[in-house]
Parts: C-alpha cells; sequence; structure tokens
C-alpha cells in the first residue's frame, strides 16, 4: 500500500511539473513574443484547463460534449487495437517458433522480417485496404491487420530470443526423457520465452494503438481515434485544444492497453523476484 | 550384466584437434557407485555425456543395460543430476518432480502420488507448492534428485551434483545420497573433482587424466557398507584417499588438480 500511495504522489508530482513546464513556457512565450522553438500563442500552446474544458463542451452546437464522442472513437479503435494485437502477437509468435526451429531458416528470413518494418504503415496502407476491400473484408478489419503489420516484428525478435533462451542442460534434461522436439517447445522453450514475450507485448500495445490510428484515415474510417484526429486537424487554427484534447485521450488509450498488458504479465509469468521488471 | 559398458570409447571435437577422450574402456556393474575424478579437461563430464547419449562418441561403443546408449535413452533408463539444480522456474517443486512423469504420460493422479512419495525421501515435504527461487541451494539440488529419481530408473548420472554447494551442505548430501542410494538400489555414475567425495560415496573410483582424457587406474573401495559419518576418520578411508590422490598424481594431473581447486572451475 505504502508503494501505491508514494507511486501515486510521484504521479501527481510528475503532472506539476509537466503542467507547470507548459504553463511557464506559455506564460513566459507571450509575455516576451518569443518565437522558439516556434511561435508561442493560444494556438500552438493553448492552456492546458481550456484543453480539459474543451472536452466537457460540445464539440458541435447542440452535439454531445467531446468527451463522449472520443470515448466512443476510443472504443472503436481500441477495437481495431486489440485485434490487430492479436493477430499480430499470434502471427509473430508463430514465425518465432519456426525460426526457433533451424539457424539457417533463422538467418534466412530474418533480414526481411527487418525489413519489412522499414516500409511505412502509409504507403502499404492503401494497398491492403483496398485489396482486402474487394475481397469483401470489412474496412475496420483491414485496419486491424495494418495494425497486425506494426505488432508482430517486436513479437517475432523478442520472442525468438526467448525461445532461445532455455537453458542448453534443461535442453538437455528433456532430451534425457526422451522428449520430442515438439515436446522440448512446448514444455520448456515456450514458458522460458514467456518474460521476452511479455516485454514484446509491453512495445507492441501502444504500437497497435498507433498503427490503428495512422491506418483509419487510409480506410476512409471516421468513427475512430484516426478519423477524429483528421478532422480537427482540420479545425486547428480555431480550435486547438480539440485536438489536444483527443491527443490526450489516444495517449490514455494507450497506456491503459500497455496497463492490460502489464497486468496479464504478473497473473501469467512465474519468476524470481530480483527478476521481475 | 554390466548396467554400462565403454569400449574403445573416444570423442574429438572441431574435426580433431582437440582429443576430450581416447581408449575408453570401462565396465560398471549393477549396484555399483562409480565416481569418475580427474582435473577439468580429463573429459569426465563429456564421458557422462557419452553414457547418456547427449553426445555422441567419435569411436567406440557405448550400452546400457545391455542395449545401444540411444535406445537407452529412449527408453528412458537414467536419470541425469546436473552441478546446478536446472530447475523450471515456473513450475513449483512438485511439478518439477513431476516433468518427467508427464512425459511418461503418467496419470495426474499417479503424479501427485509419486511425488509425494520422492518428497519424503528427500525430506522436503511441506515444499511442494514452493517456487524454485524461494529454495537454497541445497534444497534446489534435492528437488533435481527427487526429479531424476521419480521414475525409478535403473541409472543415475550425476555430473558433480554438490560442486556448487558450501562444505556442510555438500557432507549432509553426501549422507543423503548414499541413503538413498540404498533404499532404491540403483547404479550410480558420479562426476566430482573432490578426492574426499569420491572415497566416501563411491565402490570403485575411476581416476583420469587430461590431454588427451583417458583412465589412468581404477581404485576399488573397500570400505564397509552402509558407509557413516564416522569412516572420515577411519585410517583406511585416509589410504583410500591417499591412493586417489597418488594415481592422479601419477597421470600427471596434480598441478591442475591444485589449479582447480583455487579457480573452481567446472570439469
Amino acid at each position: 500500500m505504502q508503494i501505491a500511495a508514494r507511486r501515486g504522489g510521484l504521479l501527481v508530482v510528475l503532472l506539476g511539473v509537466l503542467w507547470g513546464l507548459w504553463e511557464g513556457w506559455h506564460w513566459v512565450g507571450t509575455r516576451f513574443h518569443l518565437h522558439w522553438p516556434f511561435p508561442v500563442n493560444d494556438t500552438t500552446m493553448p492552456h492546458l484547463h481550456e484543453i480539459v474544458r474543451a472536452l466537457f463542451q460540445p464539440a458541435q452546437v447542440n452535439g454531445p460534449w467531446l468527451v463522449r464522442i472520443l470515448v466512443h472513437d476510443s472504443l472503436f479503435t481500441l477495437k481495431e487495437s486489440a485485434v490487430g494485437f492479436a493477430i499480430g502477437a499470434v502471427v509473430g509468435f508463430a514465425i518465432a517458433v519456426v525460426l526457433s526451429q533451424s539457424s539457417f531458416l533463422e538467418r534466412g528470413i530474418i533480414p526481411y522480417v527487418v525489413a519489412s518494418q522499414t516500409i511505412p504503415l502509409l504507403a502499404i496502407a492503401p494497398m491492403v485496404v483496398v485489396g482486402l476491400g474487394t475481397k469483401g473484408v470489412t474496412d475496420w478489419v483491414a485496419v486491424a491487420i495494418l495494425a497486425a503489420y506494426l505488432t508482430f516484428f517486436p513479437v517475432t525478435i523478442n520472442g525468438l530470443r526467448g525461445l532461445q533462451s532455455a537453458d542448453p542442460r534443461a535442453v538437455e534434461l528433456m532430451r534425457s526423457y526422451a522428449a520430442s522436439r515438439w515436446r522440448i517447445l512446448w514444455k520448456l522453450q515456450v514458458p522460458a520465452s514467456l518474460p521476452y514475450l511479455f516485454s514484446a507485448f509491453r512495445i507492441a500495445a501502444p504500437l497497435a494503438i498507433v498503427g490503428a490510428i495512422i491506418s483509419e484515415p487510409a480506410a476512409s474510417i471516421q468513427g475512430g481515434l484516426g478519423g477524429a484526429i483528421v478532422n480537427f486537424n482540420q479545425y486547428y487554427s480555431i480550435e486547438p485544444q480539440e485536438l489536444w484534447a483527443t491527443n490526450v485521450v489516444a495517449a490514455l488509450l494507450g497506456i491503459g492497453f500497455f496497463l492490460v498488458v502489464v497486468a496479464a504479465e504478473k497473473l501469467v509469468v512465474r519468476r524470481p523476484p530480483e527478476q521481475t521488471a | 550384466m554390466s548396467v554400462v559398458e565403454l569400449s574403445g570409447v573416444s570423442k574429438t571435437f572441431q574435426q580433431g584437434k582437440t582429443v576430450a577422450l581416447q581408449g575408453i574402456d570401462l565396465a560398471i556393474e549393477a549396484g555399483e557407485f562409480v565416481s569418475l575424478i580427474g582435473p577439468s579437461g580429463c573429459g569426465k563430464s563429456t564421458l557422462l555425456r557419452i553414457i547418456g547419449d547427449l553426445i555422441q562418441p567419435t569411436t567406440g561403443s557405448v550400452t546400457v543395460n545391455g542395449k545401444p546408449a540411444h535406445r537407452a535413452r529412449l527408453d528412458r533408463d537414467y536419470g541425469i543430476v546436473f552441478q546446478h539444480a536446472v530447475l523450471y522456474d515456473w513450475r513449483t517443486v512438485a511439478k518439477n518432480i513431476a516433468l518427467p512423469l508427464e512425459m511418461l504420460g503418467w496419470s495426474r493422479a499417479r503424479r501427485a502420488q509419486r511425488v509425494k512419495e520422492m518428497l519424503e525421501l528427500v525430506e522436503l515435504t511441506g515444499f511442494e507448492h514452493h517456487h524454485p527461487w524461494q529454495l537454497s541451494g541445497g534444497m534446489q539440488q534435492r528437488v533435481s534428485i527427487a526429479r531424476a529419481l521419480s521414475f525409478s530408473p535403473a541409472l543415475l548420472l550425476m555430473d558433480e551434483p554438490f560442486g556448487a554447494l558450501d562444505e556442510m551442505t555438500r557432507e549432509r548430501l553426501n549422507m543423503e545420497l548414499l541413503r538413498l542410494w540404498e533404499e532404491i538400489g540403483s547404479t550410480v555414475v558420479f562426476v566430482t573433482h573432490s578426492i574426499a567425495e569420491a572415497v566416501f560415496l563411491s565402490t570403485r573410483v575411476v581416476v583420469m587424466s587430461p590431454r588427451p582424457g583417458r583412465i589412468t587406474e581404477v581404485v576399488d573401495v573397500d570400505l564397509p557398507q552402509p558407509r557413516t559419518a564416522q569412516l572420515r576418520e577411519d585410517p583406511r578411508y585416509f589410504e583410500l584417499v591417499t591412493a586417489v590422490r597418488e594415481a592422479l598424481a601419477r597421470g600427471g594431473a596434480e598441478a591442475v588438480v591444485e589449479e582447480e581447486l583455487v579457480s573452481g572451475t567446472d570439469g
């Protein structure tokens, strides 16, 4: 409990410091007409209380509060991200399992896995959306697949390392039980890989959100956070606080997803306390 | 029938550049407790792994229970214990002991019954739900021994099992191992670089030398059974310790043994 209280205190202090820096720079900038790193005014740096207040005001005349729209959009984006995360995790780990079985395969395939990440998501998004669309795949599923394209990568790389992390003597032990390759994989290598896998999941969770947000405009999806960001981009010079508010919600969504992964890790991974991250 | 029979066994690494073992002939009878002793590089751990079919000899033949070593491994004819306990962190003590039983396809009820018996045997009842990292090094090694014995193998292969433990724990576990050996009556092949431990535990001590790894002498240990702690003060015990030490020295190993005692390296 004491640790929880201390962490809570730290969070409050951190938020306070960030608030102070933001508002401090805003105050100094507007007073002395600073142009570093950009002209400082209410458009480039809206007051934080304005951003928070924007959440609890209608975005359109007689419409619902902005926060209600954003929660709705977040849930939609979360659906895409969660499905994308799941696809990426399963496919990524499956690739890792295949590569772990042969160093020849590992050496031959890994360069292409790495190369896949050098292609910008924006470049392949239209292909995937349009291509899958002709096959009758719903647009949000296409977005999920694009999110998976980002998330599989850390899972493959870390998963492979995790599968290879099993103690060589533990492998000898399994061989002394006449265990098949499959048994060694399932009883030894997969459990040994779990801490590595969850490190990858921690990275993949926010990536899935980012991937979904970036891909939504390509799929012309209006009902998600990506659509909201594109929308509020257009009104930035008039109502910058609405885009900022959307960004805050997107960040909270990413953090929330990350925390879910951390909680799942605590439930699943048993390891010595000194190794606990 | 010999439990282990090695004839003309050699092992070379790096395309013949390193000769790890050369001309090994050794027969181990049922119920024997045989120690392999020698300095680093004498190939004693390699020899143990060859018996267990974990590595292949370059030449020569290895039979275990009258079968080729490969067949014996597939039949799960031996249990193995390493210098480190090699327990699975994600499994409880009980589930670690049950691991080989799962491989053998035992039912849950039968596994639970055997785990209970094994915990009693190694005096760890009450620790079944602990995780390995919650145990001391000596307790971990007892779990590892329980795991190796859980499926009642005819042969127990031990690779410096107490080498990483402090002297007091080591002596206590020596006594426990002798008690287990008497209760279950299996054959033990025991790799060590402690002369005192080899003499105290064994019915025969196989003395090995490095470069190339070979058997230089075999010392029969004619101390009475069962062994007791008092035996460590028996004149005959000291004679045998001296005999093994001199055999090691004749093999040109003395200097290396000393060096190893200082560095404490793994054979």
